[in-house]
């Protein structure tokens, strides 16, 4: 819908459109003149090669092209593009080199009070943040390869930050070395498909007060932190796999105050905590793979009302760890690769209860010194005698009906 | 001076006790690796095994060598031998063996499956353990003349180690949680070379990444070059000094 409104809006602007070229030897005020010249709706088109500007404004509804191998640096002092128009292009350029500083969110391309923008087959190099749209909306972030500096969690800002926007589209985009590789805030309706985000120092995507969304088929690799979803409603989670996420307080997801949402189908290897629940409620987990992770589920007593099942969880150091003894949560038809129950009427469920706490993972919860006592020998004799009859671990923490087989849709 | 170790090795080899815990240890080695698709589950399970067996079997061993050996001992004190060479010798001659005896029936198998940094840990740990419960067992040894004694006391040392200190250290570490006790706990590991054994492979593992601060402050300092040598350093005490108390026992006993 909104891309056809911005073509009927560019239709009558369309019929007059004209195509400027830009070249690399021009200077920084030329450019800028052809910026201030250009009538709604054309074309500006920079030709292969380097061009030192900056502080590139446009308010009006243009269409930037990028042939060939062009960059626009900005020296790391400046912001290079900023767009704020109701409809607009920018495609095929090289961003690199914009400003840092302390106060203000440099950006190489900055979107501010704009909407129907279409940015795709972008490369941004090191800069402070890469795109940064606030108050946009309907805009689509396509294609566009976001690689930083990775200093440190200060001196980098987030590859794709997004602050009070609606229905936005982020798909295919591979971002990494950054803050946080996408970033939302007050964000509602939008899509995060398909993309890349690894190696950032804090979280591969970080929501924070963003309600209805969606993030589906996104690859989060080697993150500070993996993902973390905050003081948000109704996201739906699908398909993502979260991999490597590893260290002392790394996790694949993290759920912070988030309510009414949907888990499903995602994978999680090799993180150490795959997922971290905190005061969530009313969350559907469902047909998960939980695989070689140090934690599978950390839930806090703080969560209720969530419901696990269907989900696989295979050589997790630890499936499950809470820190209460008050279980609000429900477990059913999950795969544990540790059940050792037997199946009599060969109805594909285990006949005997499986408590999936473990009472090591319990004691390294409350005390982590505890680390110590790592697969001793006195410490696998007490997992054996709590799994028998659980006594520290809390009793209701179970699942009634475990799968006998890992599930296949 | 290599003459004695060498007829200590060769008694050892022929009452085929030594050869017969290769085997065991080698075929443990050889179906964990078979069974465990997953290599480094295998060198958990590896791991698990090698800190009970070989602590067990180097103490019990030992002793029992010692006490069969004892009339031969008496023999070589009335040549002119000093008594620290023929406790030496004794003691290198069964070290020796133990040695071997992991080497091949682990080191092999670790070899073949899991040639790595994590293969070569464990491997250097099992060494350090065979060499430090074979001094304790000859300081053991020496304190009693009495066979039963002596080796009821091997069995609950090895009890202490592998059991009752883990369980002390976790009412410790429970009444004490209060406290940071990340720097504490290195002390308490080398306070049981069982536990730093077992600590010093873990962190190669990369187990120390689930533990948050703790696990963090662990790999800082015993994951690098310089845990290595702290490992090695206090393994080296804890060789050296049961063997050193031994000799001041052995040389003054009234044999």
């Amino acid at each position: 819908m909104s891309r056809l409104i911005f073509f009927f809006w560019l239709l009558p602007a369309g019929l007059a459109a004209k195509v400027t070229d830009l070249y690399p030897h021009e200077d920084s005020t030329s450019i800028h003149n052809h910026f201030k010249e250009a009538r709604d709706g054309d074309t500006l088109r920079f030709n292969e090669g380097v061009y030192y500007i900056h502080s590139l404004v446009v308010t009006k509804p243009l269409v930037i092209l990028g042939r060939g191998n062009c960059i626009l640096d900005g020296s790391g002092k400046y912001e290079i593009l900023t767009i704020s128009a109701r409809a607009g292009t920018v495609q095929g350029l090289t961003l690199r080199n914009s400003g840092y500083s302390s106060m203000n969110d440099f950006a190489a391309l900055k979107v501010i009070d704009a909407a129907n923008l279409l940015i795709t087959d972008n490369s941004i190099l090191d800069s402070y943040f890469a795109i940064h749209l606030s108050n946009a909306s309907r805009c689509t972030i396509r294609n566009n390869t976001i690689e930083g500096k990775a200093i440190s969690e200060q001196l980098n800002g987030n590859a794709i930050h997004a602050w009070k926007s609606h229905h936005l589209i982020i798909e295919n985009n591979t971002v990494s070395r950054h803050r946080d590789g996408i970033y939302l805030e007050f964000v509602t309706h939008s899509r995060i498909t398909g993309n890349h985000s690894h190696l950032q120092m804090r979280y591969g995507l970080h929501f924070m007060f963003s309600n209805d969304d969606v993030y589906t088929r996104n690859i989060f690799e080697e993150n500070g932190a993996g993902v973390a979803v905050m003081y948000s409603k109704r996201v739906t989670m699908k398909e993502n796999l979260f991999r490597n996420n590893w260290g002392p307080s790394a996790y694949g997801l993290l759920l912070k105050d988030i309510s009414d949402s949907e888990i499903t189908q995602n994978r999680f290897e090799e993180n150490t905590r795959a997922i971290h629940m905190e005061g969530t409620s009313r969350i559907q987990l469902r047909q998960n793979l939980f695989k070689d992770n140090g934690w599978g589920v950390a839930i806090q007593a703080s969560c209720n009302e969530n419901s696990f099942s269907n989900n696989n969880f295979i050589n997790n150091s630890f499936d499950v760890s809470t820190n209460g003894q008050v279980i609000l949560n429900v477990f059913e038809h999950n795969y544990w690769d540790e059940y050792e129950g037997y199946d009599l009427n060969k109805d594909g469920t285990g006949d005997i209860p499986y408590h999936p706490l473990s009472l090591f993972g319990l004691l390294i919860e409350q005390n982590p010194s505890m680390l110590i006592l790592v697969k001793s020998f006195m410490m696998q004799l007490f997992e054996r005698m709590e799994k028998a009859i659980p006594s520290l671990t809390p009793e209701h923490f179970v699942d009634l009906q475990p799968l006998m087989k890992p599930f296949t849709p | 001076m290599l003459r004695l170790p060498r007829y200590i090795i060769y008694d050892i080899l022929r009452n085929k006790i030594i050869l017969a815990y290769t085997l065991l240890l080698f075929l443990i080695s050889t179906g964990l690796f078979q069974l465990e698709e997953n290599n480094d589950k295998a060198l958990l399970g590896l791991l698990s095994v090698v800190l009970i067996v070989v602590p067990l079997v180097s103490l019990i061993f030992t002793t029992i060598h010692y006490y069969n050996s004892y009339e031969f001992m008496e023999l070589l004190l009335s040549q002119p031998q000093s008594r620290w060479s023929i406790l030496l010798s004794e003691y290198s001659g069964v070290a020796v063996s133990l040695l071997v005896a992991y080497g091949t029936g682990v080191g092999l198998p670790l070899l073949i499956y899991s040639p790595g940094p994590t293969g070569f840990y464990l491997l250097l740990a099992g060494l350090l353990l065979s060499l430090i419960f074979c001094s304790l067992a000859f300081l053991i040894a020496v304190l009693s003349r009495d066979k039963a004694k002596g080796i009821g006391i091997a069995l609950l040392l090895w009890f202490y180690f592998a059991l009752i200190y883990d369980g002390v250290l976790l009412l410790l570490l429970f009444s004490l949680s209060d406290y940071p006790l990340e720097k504490l706990t290195f002390l308490f590991s080398a306070l049981n070379p069982i536990d730093l054994g077992r600590i010093f492979v873990m962190l190669k593992m990369d187990i120390g990444a689930l533990m948050g601060y703790t696990g963090a402050v662990y790999k800082n300092f015993l994951g690098k070059e310089t845990g290595i040598l702290f490992t090695c350093l206090v393994n080296l005490v804890w060789v050296i000094v049961p063997l050193l108390l031994a000799k001041k026992i052995f040389n003054k006993k009234d044999m």
